[in-house]
């Protein structure tokens, strides 16, 4: 991105950009190739899944067969017409949506407390706010299901939305405390000390600063709540039936490959999601170097 | 206050205001059983430049901070223009700061921080950047507007950071080691800046810097601290000729120290008996009683090497002694004296014609005036 800049600039940022153009390759030995091996084994195998479930979900076959002996689209229709697929995308889609929101602004304002906080026992309530990474899923839905079953909560998306929010949350956390750690707190003080109380404080500096860590959290959030199966099939019950749940469900009445479309549908999207993520971060900062260069530019025009 | 601080500048319409008069009055900021800052009174005049100067942990950032209204002073209270300030949330204080390294916001643009405090004002567009550029132009960076502070080199984000403490019209402007990052000569080119700025505006100035040299250069007034407490407050040429602490005699420049007890006191010297010495003269001062044990102290530059002529003048102090060590600085030589009874005495010579010059394992008469040493 830094690309388009001219190699030139009398500035401090010239010489960084111009350091790594000028990084030199290291010299190929034996054991450079050797990693080489390792991480494409690596990447292969993480990926692999990918290569079979995309290619089947087009297959012209009755049932799922590798290689696919012809090509059609007769599954993504299955996808679209047959009764539960699209309506549990749309359960999905809003249920992930809530969590965001929800685990993101939860996670901010406790990593906040966490993070500059001086208080008893905020050691212990950490732990206890990533636990969720470390506790079994099971032992997670099976209590939630114990609890929902009395609140009237089973089957209700809102319900849902709430117990995927605990299991976000430690991502929210994790992500915007590490942020948070090398946050300069004397940026506060003086916006504090130039008249912006603890609000205008939070809004107009802290929250800019540390977004890339909020935003990177609420994108596991996303993700988190979006492929969640085991909390959803406790207490999805009828009314919040998720792709996965609605996945987990068809694959036990029979196995077709509308089921490598939906995979396919929902990879798609995780992708699409972060690419999109990772586009929105590049063009902010494309944007702020482009003021820099204009100025520049104009400052060159006057001297 | 600020409605008529504002009010002041639409009138005027000029960067700068008449400074406040800031009174600390018996302060004191425990941690749990550790006091950082301890019984500090400070009577700062409107205008004033002061500087609070100490090693670190000498308590000055501590009391800077509970001027600025981020730390709450345990007891004690904090006077701007007669009215107490120790409860006021620091958004509401209207008082300057610039922060060791600067603290600009990256996000935003040289244009942007700076109008950052008039938006909190919530002043209208046109006045946020007349204003603006106006500062910019005072710190000499007129149409850095649009510049991101990482952008700019440690001076330039230096005046950035004076410029958005300044824009805001306060009547105190604090600085807590604005010149630490910069390298040895941008500092003594930008402390004659801000002191030309002070000069200007007649803001009143409270700095903090540990750099004795900065303190000298720049300040009306110099509180040196130590342990929470003010060892002396005065002139910098008191602090350096008239220190009455050891810290003081120590932190600023060089000093020699002779231990020593009371002897007598005549009225206007007091008389003390150094061991291997004899009899050593200072001046007066008050709570000594004849066998106290002291100390006096008298700067290297005092001291002069005399030949072996008797009749000394009366107010002078006289000791001999072998010279121990000679290194040439360039514009003097500094001379190390071992003195009877093993004490070391440092004294620095002109080089200069005529100046006489002395070679290790030599004997040296040296002799500095009464008014010259401090008993501390």
């Amino acid at each position: 991105m830094t690309a388009s800049t001219p190699a030139a600039l009398p500035r401090p940022d010239a010489a960084a950009v111009s350091r790594t153009r000028r990084r030199t390759r290291p010299p190929l030995s034996l054991s450079r190739v050797l990693l080489w091996i390792v991480v494409a084994v690596v990447l292969a195998y993480l990926v692999f899944p990918v290569f079979i479930v995309a290619p089947v979900s087009f297959s012209s076959a009755k049932y799922l067969q590798f290689p696919p002996p012809g090509w059609s689209l007769q599954w993504y229709e299955n996808y679209l017409n047959r009764p539960g697929w699209v309506p549990a995308t749309f359960v999905s889609i809003r249920v992930a949506i809530i969590t965001t929101l929800l685990a993101t602004t939860l996670g901010t304002a406790a990593s906040l407390a966490l993070v500059r906080g001086r208080f008893p026992g905020r050691n212990a309530i950490n732990s206890f706010m990533v636990s969720p990474l470390v506790v079994p899923g099971i032992i997670v839905a099976i209590g939630i299901y114990f609890f929902y079953a009395q609140a009237k909560l089973v089957g209700n998306p809102l319900g849902l939305a709430f117990a995927h929010t605990a299991l976000a949350l430690p991502f929210v956390v994790t992500n915007v405390s590490a942020t948070l750690h090398g946050f300069d707190e004397r940026l506060e003080y003086a916006a504090m000390n130039l008249g912006a109380n603890r609000w205008q404080t939070f809004r107009r500096v802290t929250l800019p600063i540390i977004r890339p860590g909020v935003f990177a959290g609420a994108l596991f959030a996303f993700i988190t709540s979006f492929d969640e199966l085991i909390v959803a099939l406790f207490v999805s019950g009828s009314g919040a039936v998720t792709l996965p749940r609605k996945m987990w469900d068809s694959l036990r009445q029979e196995i077709d490959p509308t089921i490598a479309a939906v995979s396919t549908i929902l990879i798609t999207l995780s992708v699409a999601i972060l690419l999109s993520a990772e586009l929105l971060r590049q063009r902010s900062e494309r944007i702020r170097t482009a003021t820099w260069i204009a100025e520049e530019e104009e400052l060159g025009a006057r001297e | 206050m600020t409605d008529m601080d504002q009010a002041t500048y639409a009138v005027s319409g000029a960067i700068g205001s008449l400074g406040a008069r800031v009174i600390f009055d018996r302060i004191e900021k425990r941690y749990g059983s550790v006091v950082a800052v301890d019984d500090v009174s400070l009577d700062i005049s409107p205008g004033e430049f002061i500087t609070l100067l100490g090693p670190s942990g000498s308590g000055k950032t501590t009391t800077l901070m509970m001027l600025a209204g981020f730390e709450i002073p345990t007891a004690g209270e904090i006077y701007v223009d007669e009215d107490p300030i120790a409860a006021v949330p620091p958004y509401r204080r209207n008082i300057g700061m610039v922060f060791q390294n600067y603290a600009l916001f990256p996000h935003m643009t040289v244009g942007e921080n700076i109008a950052f405090p008039l938006q909190m004002r919530k002043m209208s567009k046109a006045e946020i950047t007349r204003q603006s550029g106006e500062v910019l132009d005072l710190v000499g960076l007129p149409g850095y507007e649009g510049r991101y502070p990482r952008q700019l080199s440690g001076g330039q984000q230096q005046r950035v950071a004076v410029a958005r403490a300044l824009v805001f019209n306060p009547r105190v402007l604090l600085m807590d080691e604005p010149l630490g990052a910069l390298d040895k000569q941008l500092r003594e080119h930008l402390q004659l800046e801000i002191k030309a700025l002070h000069e200007q505006l007649g803001v009143t100035i409270i700095y903090v810097t540990h750099d004795q040299e900065e303190a000298l250069v720049m300040s009306d007034r110099i509180a040196v601290m130590n342990n929470g407490r003010i060892e002396q407050c005065g002139r910098p040429t008191e602090l350096y000729d008239e220190p009455s602490t050891r810290f003081v005699a120590t932190f600023i420049g060089e000093s020699n120290f002779i231990d020593a007890v009371v002897e007598r006191l005549d009225g206007t010297a007091v008389c003390v008996e150094a061991p291997g010495l004899g009899e050593l003269r200072a001046p007066m001062r008050s709570g000594l009683t004849a066998g106290a044990p002291v100390m006096l102290t008298v700067r290297p530059e005092k001291i002069v090497a005399v030949g072996d002529e008797n009749g000394m003048a009366a107010d002078m102090n006289v000791v001999t002694g072998t010279v121990d060590d000679v290194v040439f600085v360039g514009e003097m030589r500094r001379y190390v004296v071992v003195l009877p009874g093993a004490q070391r005495l440092v004294l620095k010579a002109q080089n200069r014609r005529g100046v006489q010059g002395f070679a290790r394992g030599d004997p040296i008469r040296v002799c500095w005036n009464v008014d010259d040493c401090r008993i501390v």
